[in-house]
């Protein structure tokens, strides 16, 4: 009972103190860089898409708010042929970005993104690519991982031997 | 005749004000409420958000007034009427100063009990119109509260009664010129602070709108205005208990230097923050927690109030 | 059975089983790479390892391969032991050292038994710090990618292309680390399963090359089970659809009909349904010199309707072989029976009803592709399985492994050991004779191969009968005729489980005949031979049960003034009759509707073309050549106004108000026609039992088409609305188009996708199996209609033909089937393109060096009353006197085989 008491008491005392509202539009608070807002399509250094189209950030949606179709370019590359995030339905939970294996993905500081109709909420892959590489410049999956593309032939990603001859029989 | 038509001022100064307080609580309630979670509150429209009361009756003026296909449309419309009405008539027997009183009745008291015990008609009559499950449970849930802190609720006031000797609400006053009835009666009026926080469905009491397991209780169904209804009602009912506290225990309109309804305002002012102080700090209780402590708790303490401030003015007045 | 322990708890267990499946089928997650339980056990990946113990005193053990262990009585073994765990984790360690970081980009991922096995052994951390070893991949041709670096050398692709479908381009290479799995130079992959190492390849090494453009992974397909549409065997197919194009074909385990394996026409040839060509709206022209214009769904049915209530006995309807039986039963009750055609002409419907009234009167039972992997002795008369039927020639191959069985046995080596069996056996393949006007590749496994004209074959045919029963009756044969005879007598009569297999292929009632001569001959004399008839279509056989008239009959109606009104049902005549007669009837007819889903020759015609719904956008039931009858599903719904050709003729009937005798107004779902279909031809008495009713749920629930994490589903559809849609609701069948339902095991023709906690790829499959291998859980194998008769005496056929006379004025032009071409629906896959062949004839040398022909030289013969110039190959195995042309492009076997003159078309 007395604890009870007390709780309004401090519940009551805090009347006196300052709040702690940032009163928004008119001051605009700091939002950290791992803020997760609207998200974004990213580059690799070389200006070239990140996705890959592995459907993970689809599979990882709690809503199901991601759609895209993967297919692959004449050399090898595999990139969305479209990719579509519906805002209207996305709770921002960062999970895509957590599954993307290639960074391209990614949540940014903007959240000021209200719309009368809600099918201006519907991003196609032209209004979530940016130009640049995001907040983790420098990775590229394609030097990474052994599949060959374009300008990158089998044995030239990291840590990657020659090809093997197969033909060879030196041991 | 003549007795009515003196009266129709009354009534009506009485209704326009009651109403006007009623939607400024909206503001008040949030406003405050805000303070006590170190935040502003509605501060947007007009002077300190004052408007804000405007711009929510607008909104809820300007909703599509929908009636679910499934419900008992009749009854469905009734429900939120009886509410206000309920209530409204409760403030008919309140003494807002000696000369502003509606209906100075001489069972003013029982008429006030009478009154409160119909508003539990609304909200089983909303769950039940509704047809929808969360509704009706918590109509239900509601019916079970009500009726049994009614029960204490009367019984915590019969001390009170027993003191000043009368049910008359204005002779009630007068018998506190010397000594609020808070002194003696401290465990009346703490009973009864808890039953009228039962009465008004407020936190901690609020379970029969639940909205954690009942989505909104026996309003889930409604919108626009007659959901404003059950609003309004609510607030209305933080009014009357508050002012019923302020009559009761706190000596009504009585105070030095000041004019008497002043005094009957900011008393009843305080113990509307009161109200919303206790949202602010409260949790909900749990259902089975709320009916034990009501039967096994509250009446027997009532009981026990009953008895000892009637064995107490037994023995002050052995000639009687 | 055998008592083993594991981990100290008793089991009972199948004692000719390895422990890798006895553990399996006990439900135990034992990972492993190299076992399959079609291709056996090498012990080459080493990742089952367990410990086993001598006896319960011994708690030293020693690590065994589950694999390569016997379930013997008393095992006593350990999964859980640390050092297993610790070796299995190691060598996943190892496997995983060389993997590529690419699953995101990898087709398999998400479906990958690799990845499920690193889950499942723990390896969650990569230690390796240096550098990779790399590959080059390969151009494995249109069906099969090849990336080699994600390979872990199970070898599990060789033993399947080499060993188990008898490929020759496709092996091992190299040495230790090096080891390469590939073609000795880039190129396509010729056996016509290599589409069965996308499923056998535990990681991506191959995949999918037709599901690349429009790749989707295993957790976003709407699949659905299905039933190949593309020959008569009536294989088992998993369809899965994304957006609303058909995406890819997996195998669908079924036990008696096509077990672990599809062939590639199967596999696919699924890409006809997303065939820009496809009709997708009703269109009409209310005369023959009008444009066709499209019309939607309720004014053409107005139309129809009042055009067929004004004359409903001068309808005529023309059924298909491949539409649904369902379908066709529709439309026999719209039109009335008597006015119902088989959509074949009067051969093929006679060769159809043959093997119908021989698999019934018989005293042989038709064999599932089961019994002929079981067979120890195949007979094969006048068929090519390759290219007609070619799931069977798979199965024809592992039969000739039956017979030296008996010697893997008596050396006490478990069968499932497949080096040793494979050693002990390998030199002596069992008796397979093949008799066929050419053969393939696949001859070679052969204990002997005779090439003839038809009436040779039925000679020899009539031959073997005769010496295996004397009763039998035979004509004169050739000297080579009867010695092989004598030799293929003696083979067969010596085997305990003897096949004999034949078809239509050779477009001969002497063949049918003379191989049911066979059979009733060893049935005769005791012993247990099966028949098993490879037919043209997926429904040939059905359709010969449900009973017609043929084309002709359908012609001759319509040229005396009969009828003047033709519904024809999925069907291009052009391929069924010549070409004059097809132009006569359709120009003779006044009002022509056509309902289909492809456009051909025939819809070219029409007045009115009705879009009827592929195997993958409706429900039906086919019969297969068995005599099976298999429920096929619905993969997706359908924009529009395509649906499933017995709701046309429903929709015609009520408009037309005639309703026919079954009430055809009061058929909402397909259980509603099969039921009418039921009782009104007590042949289909038993239908409803091929798969559960509509009405079947599990707890309530239906079975989901998708998986319980299908995605996109808010957003798929955001550009054209906004509101999510509700999902369609499936009135034909307990599978739902939605993710939500019964998630457990539905029973065996309810199951969309194979997968089990923690086994994500078709591995899943093993989950699903009581017994790894054997049949499924809740296994309804479909209903066989036909059943053959269990009176002892045979009635042979007496008939035989007369000895193949070379004339010296034409050529017997026989067809030549092809796997890729040959067949109507797979052929329009555009992935076909690049693997259906270019029309040639194929010539005899020595008849070729008379005409003074050379190879690839143009020759021109009649064909349908035109001329046609095919270029000329040249091939020994043709019998002299009959060349053999191409099916494909534009050819068809409607009028073949025919005697025509050839003449060498000089080069310009």
């Amino acid at each position: 009972m007395l604890k009870l008491l007390k709780g309004i008491w401090l519940v009551f005392l805090r009347a006196f103190t300052r709040p702690v509202t940032i009163q928004y539009p008119d001051e605009k608070p700091y939002l950290p860089p791992r803020w997760r807002g609207r998200i974004i399509l990213s580059r690799d250094p070389d200006g070239e898409e990140r996705c890959v189209g592995c459907y993970l950030c689809s599979v990882a949606c709690p809503v199901d708010c991601i759609a895209l179709q993967a297919t692959e370019d004449e050399h090898g590359r595999r990139y969305p042929a479209w990719f579509r995030i519906n805002f209207s339905r996305c709770i921002f939970c960062g999970y895509c970005e957590e599954a993307c294996p290639t960074y391209a993905i990614q949540l940014t500081t903007d959240f000021e993104m209200s719309e009368h109709d809600r099918r201006n909420l519907v991003y196609e892959k032209e209004d979530l690519l940016i130009s640049g590489t995001g907040k983790y410049p420098g990775y590229n999956f394609y030097r990474v991982s052994g599949v060959r593309i374009g300008g990158k032939d089998k044995g030239e990603a990291e840590h990657e031997a020659a090809p093997v001859d197969v033909r060879s029989l030196m041991p | 005749m003549n007795e009515v038509a003196f009266r129709l001022p009354i009534i009506a100064g009485v209704l326009v004000t009651l109403l006007t307080l009623s939607a400024l609580l909206i503001w008040l309630e949030r406003r405050l409420l805000g303070f006590w979670q170190e935040r502003y509150g509605p501060n947007r429209v007009g002077p300190f958000g004052l408007l804000q009361s405007v711009a929510d009756m607008i909104k809820i003026f300007m909703k599509e007034d929908w009636v679910p296909p499934f419900a008992d449309k009749a009854v469905f419309v009734i429900a939120p009427a009886v509410i206000i009405v309920t209530v409204l008539m409760s403030f008919a027997v309140v003494p807002f100063t000696p000369s502003i009183v509606v209906a100075d009745l001489n069972i003013g008291l029982l008429f006030f009990l009478a009154m409160s015990s119909l508003s539990a008609y609304s909200v089983v009559l909303a769950g039940w119109a509704s047809n929808n499950k969360y509704s009706l449970l918590g109509g239900l849930r509601a019916s079970a509260q009500m009726l049994s802190y009614e029960v204490f609720m009367g019984l915590s006031l019969m001390g009170v009664v027993m003191l000043a000797g009368s049910f008359n609400l204005g002779d009630i006053v007068e018998a506190q010129r010397d000594l609020w009835f808070c002194i003696p009666q401290i465990l009346g009026f703490i009973i009864f602070l808890i039953a009228g926080l039962a009465e008004t469905k407020r936190i901690p009491f609020d379970i029969p709108e639940a909205e954690a397991e009942l989505v909104a209780g026996f309003h889930t169904e409604y919108s626009g205005m007659k959901f404003g209804m059950f609003f309004v009602g609510e607030y209305l009912g933080i009014i009357l208990i508050s002012a019923m506290i302020t009559v009761l225990f706190f000596g009504g309109w009585q105070g030095p230097w000041l004019p008497p309804a002043i005094w009957f305002s900011i008393k009843t002012f305080l113990f509307i923050c009161l109200f919303i102080l206790l949202r602010a700090a409260l949790p909900r209780l749990r259902f089975d927690q709320l009916m034990a402590f009501g039967w096994k708790v509250m009446l027997p303490l009532a009981l026990v109030n009953l008895t000892v401030t009637g064995a107490l003015v037994l023995a002050g007045h052995p000639s009687k | 059975m055998a008592g083993i322990i594991v981990d100290d708890r008793p089991y009972q267990v199948d004692e000719r089983e390895n422990l890798l499946q006895a553990c399996l089928s006990l439900g135990f997650n034992l990972p492993y790479f190299c076992w399959h339980p079609a291709l056996g056990s090498v012990g080459a990946c080493r990742q089952c390892a367990v410990k086993q113990f001598r006896d319960e005193r011994d708690r030293e053990g020693r690590l065994v391969m589950a694999c390569m262990t016997s379930a013997a009585d008393g095992t006593r073994i350990s999964i859980e032991d640390p050092e297993a765990k610790t070796f299995r984790a190691s060598v996943i360690e190892w496997m995983m050292a060389n993997h590529p970081h690419d699953c995101p980009v990898c087709d398999e991922g998400g479906e990958c038994h690799l990845q499920d096995m690193t889950v499942m052994t723990g390896h969650t951390y990569r230690r390796y710090r240096f550098t990779k070893r790399t590959f080059r991949n390969q151009n494995l041709g249109p069906f099969i990618t090849h990336e080699m670096n994600r390979c872990i050398q199970c070898y599990r692709c060789v033993r399947l292309y080499r060993n188990y479908a008898g490929g020759r381009d496709f092996d091992a290479f190299g040495s230790r680390n090096h080891v390469y799995f590939g073609r000795h130079e880039d190129g396509t992959l010729e056996n016509e399963f290599s589409g069965n190492l996308i499923e056998v390849c535990p990681t991506g090494v191959f995949d999918d090359k037709t599901l690349m453009p429009h790749y989707t992974r295993k957790w976003d397909l709407q699949t659905a089970p299905s039933v190949c549409a593309h020959c008569s065997l009536g294989c088992n197919t998993i369809a899965g659809e994304r957006y609303g194009t058909l995406r890819r074909i997996l195998n669908r385990y079924h036990s008696e009909v096509n077990g672990y394996f599809l062939c590639d026409r199967g596999r696919f040839g699924y890409g006809f349904v997303n065939n820009e060509r496809r009709i997708r709206r009703p269109i009409f022209r209310s005369n023959r010199h009008d444009q066709t214009i499209p019309m939607d769904k309720d004014m053409i049915l107005r139309e129809l309707g009042s055009l067929l209530a004004d004359k409903p006995s001068r309808i005529i309807g023309i059924g298909s072989p491949r539409a649904s039986l369902e379908s066709n039963f529709a439309l026999r009750e719209l039109v009335g029976p008597e006015r119902f055609s088989l959509g074949l002409s009067a051969r093929d419907a006679g060769l159809n009803s043959l093997i119908l009234d021989i698999l019934r009167r018989g005293p042989a039972s038709s064999a599932s592709i089961h019994d002929v992997e079981q067979a120890d002795a195949v007979l094969v008369l006048g068929e090519d399985p390759v290219n007609t039927a070619p799931r069977l020639a798979l199965a024809v191959r592992q039969s000739v492994r039956q017979q030296p069985m008996q010697l893997v046995d008596k050396l006490d080596i478990p069968r499932w050991h497949d080096a040793a069996v494979r050693e002990a056996t390998h030199a002596q393949p069992g008796p397979l004779f093949i008799a066929a006007p050419h053969s393939s590749w696949f001859a070679d496994i052969a204990t002997e191969t005779y090439h003839g004209a038809p009436d040779d074959l039925a000679a020899l045919g009539f031959a073997v009968a005769h010496e295996l029963d004397h009763a039998s009756p035979t004509a004169t044969p050739s000297p080579t005729i009867r010695s092989l005879a004598e030799r293929i007598a003696a083979a067969l009569r010596q085997a305990a489980r003897p096949v004999i297999l034949s078809g239509t292929a050779c477009k001969s009632e002497a063949v049918i005949q003379s191989a049911a001569n066979v059979a009733w001959a060893l049935c005769k004399i005791g012993t247990p031979a099966k028949l098993c008839y490879c037919l043209p279509e997926s429904n040939s056989l059905g359709l010969a049960i449900l009973g017609g008239k043929n084309l002709e009959d359908a012609f001759s109606v319509v040229k005396n003034g009969a009828a003047d009104t033709v519904l024809i049902l999925e069907n291009d005549l052009y391929r069924r009759a010549d070409t004059l007669s097809v132009d006569t009837f359709l120009k003779t007819a006044s009002k022509v509707i056509i309902l289909d889903h492809l456009e051909h020759d025939t819809t070219a015609k029409a007045d009115v073309l009705l879009p009827a719904g592929t195997f993958a956008e409706s429900d039906g039931t086919l019969v297969n050549s068995e005599g099976r009858a298999q429920r096929f599903y619905q993969v997706f719904p359908v924009e529009g106004d395509i649906q499933e050709s017995w709701r046309w003729i429903r929709d015609l009937a009520v408009a037309s108000e005639h309703p026919g005798q079954s009430n055809m107004a009061a058929w909402n779902r397909l259980d509603d026609v099969v039921a009418a279909l039921a009782n009104a031809i007590p042949a289909f008495q038993r239908l409803a039992e091929v798969a559960p009713p509509e009405t079947f749920r599990i707890v309530g629930q239906k079975v989901p088409r998708q998986t319980h994490r299908f995605t996109g589903r808010t957003a798929m559809h955001a550009p054209l609305i906004m509101h999510e849609p509700k999902p369609v609701e499936d009135a034909d069948s307990p599978l739902a188009f939605s993710m939500e339902g019964y998630l457990g095991q539905p029973p065996s023709p309810l199951i969309t996708h194979y997968w089990s906690p923690r086994w994500n790829s078709v591995q899943a499959l093993n989950k699903f199996q009581s017994d790894v291998g054997g049949p499924l859980r809740h296994e309804m194998p479909g209903v066989r209609l036909i059943e053959s008769s269990d009176k002892r005496t045979v009635t042979y056929f007496s008939e035989a033909p007369q000895l193949f006379q070379i004339r010296d004025d034409g050529w017997l032009i026989l067809p030549w089937y092809q796997i890729f071409g040959s067949e109507e629906l797979s052929a329009r896959a555009s992935v076909m393109a690049e693997r259906i062949p270019e029309p040639a004839l194929m010539l005899h040398p020595e008849d070729a060096a008379t005409l003074r022909f050379k190879a690839d030289e143009q020759a021109e013969f009649m064909l349908d009353n035109k001329s046609h110039r095919v270029p000329v190959k040249l091939n020994a195995a043709v019998p002299r006197g009959t060349a053999a042309l191409t099916i494909v492009s534009g050819f068809t076997d409607a009028v073949l085989p025919t005697w025509s003159p050839l003449i060498r078309v000089p080069e310009p």
